[in-house]
């Protein structure tokens, strides 16, 4: 960890707002997306000359395309209640990082260019031209909200100010002002089938390793399938589960899961990728290119289930939007939920006695649960509302015997976001990224300072990521992060069968 | 001043009907292309309607959220139901069924008080507005303007009911002539001219102003949709022709 040139923020006890700091996070901008990052999704290559009219004219399409959109811009009253409710202002004491604050940051241009008051009294309104200026604080703050949905739990109405974030995005992304992040790795999947460029014979050497090293520790003949046809299920994971920790260990959680339920599964090196950045950039047509990489997939291995790997804003695309943008999907077997997530897989078999965990195995650590912002808050599991609070915490008391839940008010659908989703997982964000993290890292040192918590589990890739990144900056290891299915995978017990 | 006010009523109630039926149209017509409700959510349409319930009428979220400014809220807009529900009887006939609903003791008394439970309702709202330091900072002046002229109409009320009364037959009679086309003389009272002048200037900026957050509410699609995106396919309108965009190439 190199030393930061920023001020790391102590934690506390509680999280509390803190008092108003205009502009301390204005210098925070990722960098911008190069032509060959944009033209791939159809984007223009770089700020387009008449950057002003288009962006008001696409502005005036998303209006017409959008209910969330249209409403949302008209229906705040600015009470207040979402102002301490996200973690990048409780983090940064940036104005601009309240919910409304953000939200406003545009609904000023709506005002000034969209409604009757607005066109002729722009200052009672707090209506404003769109500028250049405006333009740069667009792209610096609308890259400075992880898209957790926090705020829409609290606002009387409901607004959500990732469908604004959203919007934002692809207003810039259509004058050719997109994020270099968000945009290279939608690119990679177009061209290779996942964000991190893996093509086939290197995810076939991982995959083997894998195969091997399960085979040496526990003896037994775990097969972690690619492109196999025919095979029941096809498995969909976030490609930083082919390598990453620990993320990995989760896969191998999967595997073993699958082999002693005696599932048969492949992945696919067409759709290896579970994660949809299409999402963050609030592109339905790109989200949905994406999207059918694993219909298609799905179709040309002849699977009769998709079931995604531990991922959090994938599990949105999936869980929320995967039949709406692919589907439908009616060449697959309707006795399962489509998609179904790897956890109510587990869970269900885990109550069927179809697999036997020993959760002694796992007696050496005390572990805690972060729910990530858009499994807890965008999808669900399992058939009642709240399921996907309930399903990983039963798959983890399974697996272990010491687990402790934080404080009520940062979980569930109440829970903090890591402070890296949303497309902001980048080290140009690295600032945002540590600051953003504090609630969640009070919550955490929080339990492990009262009940001697060791471990904090978590079911995506964004989070697992960036909690290996910033504990460290807090004083605590890296490795407190473990995937769910890692702790399945110590705790499952192999018979083996063939 | 009768016909100036009757002339203002007439062109308040139409611009508000006028603009609140445009804006509905313009809410109805934009679709919402992707299931966004924010969950847990109701994973049935009663579900949601009883979820849209307790949002509109308790504030559920909001109680979550603040206390303070649930509190506040709350007493404001209680306080605004009940007066309107007691301002029914300046304009219903009194042969009309639901006359004894609105015309008895419970409401008419309710309804007198909850004029004071809507003022301290918008003191303490405009009491966070301008010392919370993040409420201020998201205050522009039309926020303030629009408290300050909540405020004057439901001191006005509180001055005709408590301290000044007027001639409500009077007033009724004006009230039912308007309905009617058979104007009337308007009583006089300096405070029923800043109270009906008030409201004609509220319900013209209804439509253009962030009292739209009323049928907003409504059109929330993070509160109006049903949770049941696995089952059920959820296709925009413009959303279907890349549908059919994609049909066409794997045939052709
Ligand atoms: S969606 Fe999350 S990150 Fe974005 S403004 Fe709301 S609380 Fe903050
Ligand atoms: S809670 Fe909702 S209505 Fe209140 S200020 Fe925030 S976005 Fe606006």
């Amino acid at each position: 960890m190199a030393k930061p040139d920023f001020e790391i923020p102590e934690l506390k006890a509680d999280t509390e707002a803190p008092a108003v700091q205009e502009g301390t996070m204005s210098h925070s901008s990722p960098f911008i997306a190069k032509p060959e990052h944009q033209r791939p999704l159809s984007y223009p290559g770089e700020l387009v000359e008449d950057w002003h009219d288009r962006a008001i004219a696409k502005m005036s399409d998303l209006l017409g395309k959008y209910r969330s959109f249209r409403v949302y811009l008209d229906s705040c009253v600015k009470c207040g209640a979402c102002t301490d409710k996200c973690h990048y202002f409780l983090g940064t004491s940036d104005p601009n990082n309240m919910p409304v604050g953000r939200q406003d940051l545009l609904r000023k241009v709506y005002r000034r260019y969209f409604t009757l008051v607005g066109k002729y009294l722009p200052g009672l309104v707090g209506a404003q031209n769109l500028t250049r200026e405006v333009l740069d604080e667009w792209y610096s703050y609308y890259h400075q909200c992880s898209q957790c949905r926090r705020c829409s739990v609290f606002c009387p109405y409901g607004i959500d100010t990732s469908e604004i974030s959203m919007a934002a995005r692809e207003i810039l992304n259509d004058i050719g002002m997109g994020q270099k992040y968000c945009n290279e790795i939608i690119a990679k999947v177009f061209k290779i089938g996942n964000n991190l460029g893996l093509p086939e014979p290197a995810l076939v050497d991982t995959l083997e390793g894998l195969e091997e090293d399960v085979f040496e520790d526990e003896g037994v003949e775990v097969k972690y399938p690619l492109d196999e046809k025919g095979a029941d299920v096809l498995l969909v994971t976030p490609s930083a589960d082919f390598f990453a920790e620990p993320h990995v260990d989760g896969l191998i959680g999967y595997g073993k899961v699958f082999h002693e339920a005696g599932i048969s599964w492949t992945l696919s090196s067409h759709a290896s990728e579970a994660a949809n950045f299409g999402l963050f950039i609030g592109s339905y047509e790109n989200m949905r290119n994406v999207s059918m990489r694993i219909r298609e997939a799905a179709q040309e291995l002849g699977v009769k289930r998709i079931v995604f790997g531990e991922c959090g804003h994938a599990w949105r695309v999936a869980y929320s939007f995967l039949n709406t943008l692919a589907g439908p999907f009616d060449f697959l077997d309707p006795k399962y939920p489509i998609p179904q997530h790897i956890l109510e897989v587990t869970h269900d078999l885990i109550k069927r006695d179809a697999i036997k965990l020993d959760p002694s195995a796992n007696d050496d650590i005390i572990v805690t649960f972060h729910d990530s912002c858009n499994i807890a808050r965008a999808t669900r599991m399992g058939d009642m509302p709240g399921g996907q609070f309930v399903i990983p915490r039963e798959v983890i008391k399974a697996a272990v015997n010491n687990f402790v839940d934080m404080a009520p008010e940062t979980i569930h659908d109440a829970t903090f976001c890591c402070g890296g989703g949303g497309g902001l997982l980048t080290d140009d964000l690295i600032e945002l990224r540590v600051k953003g993290a504090v609630p969640r890292m009070n919550a955490l040192k929080h339990v492990i300072e009262e009940y001697g918590v060791t471990h904090m589990a978590a079911i995506c890739a964004i989070c697992k990521s960036q909690f290996t990144k910033v504990l460290p900056y807090y004083g605590m290891g890296m490795d407190m992060i473990v995937s769910v299915h890692q702790l399945v995978s110590n705790a499952i017990v192999l018979e083996a069968k063939q | 001043m009768s016909y100036l006010f009757a002339t203002l009523f007439y062109v308040s109630l139409g611009i508000f009907a006028a603009g609140l039926a445009l804006k509905l149209r313009q809410y109805w017509s934009v679709p919402a292309p992707l299931k966004i409700p924010t969950t847990p959510a109701p994973i049935t349409r009663s579900g949601v309607v009883f979820r849209m319930f307790r949002e509109v009428v308790f504030f559920e979220s909001l109680f979550r959220a603040t206390k303070w400014t649930w509190i506040f809220g709350w007493m404001f807009h209680l306080g605004l139901a009940l007066a309107f529900v007691r301002h029914l009887r300046y304009v219903v006939s009194s042969d009309f069924f639901i006359w004894p609903l609105i015309n008895n003791w419970l409401v008419q008394f309710a309804g007198q008080y909850a004029s004071l439970i809507m003022l301290v309702g918008l003191l303490g709202l405009l009491g966070r507005r301008i010392f919370v330091d993040r409420v201020r900072y998201i205050s522009a002046p039309s926020d303030y303007l629009m408290l300050i002229l909540i405020i004057m109409i439901t001191v006005s009320g509180i001055m005709m009911s408590f301290i000044a009364p007027i001639d409500v037959v009077g007033l009724k009679a004006f009230m039912v002539g308007l309905m009617v086309f058979d104007w009337q003389e308007l009583p006089s009272s300096i405070f029923l001219i800043i109270h009906l002048g008030l409201v004609a200037v509220l319900a013209i900026i209804f439509p253009f102003s962030k009292l739209l957050h009323a049928p907003g509410v409504f059109f929330s699609p993070t509160r109006n949709q049903v949770d049941n995106p696995r089952e059920q396919r959820h296709v925009a309108d413009w959303a279907r022709s890349l549908d059919l965009d994609s049909a066409d190439q794997s045939s052709g």
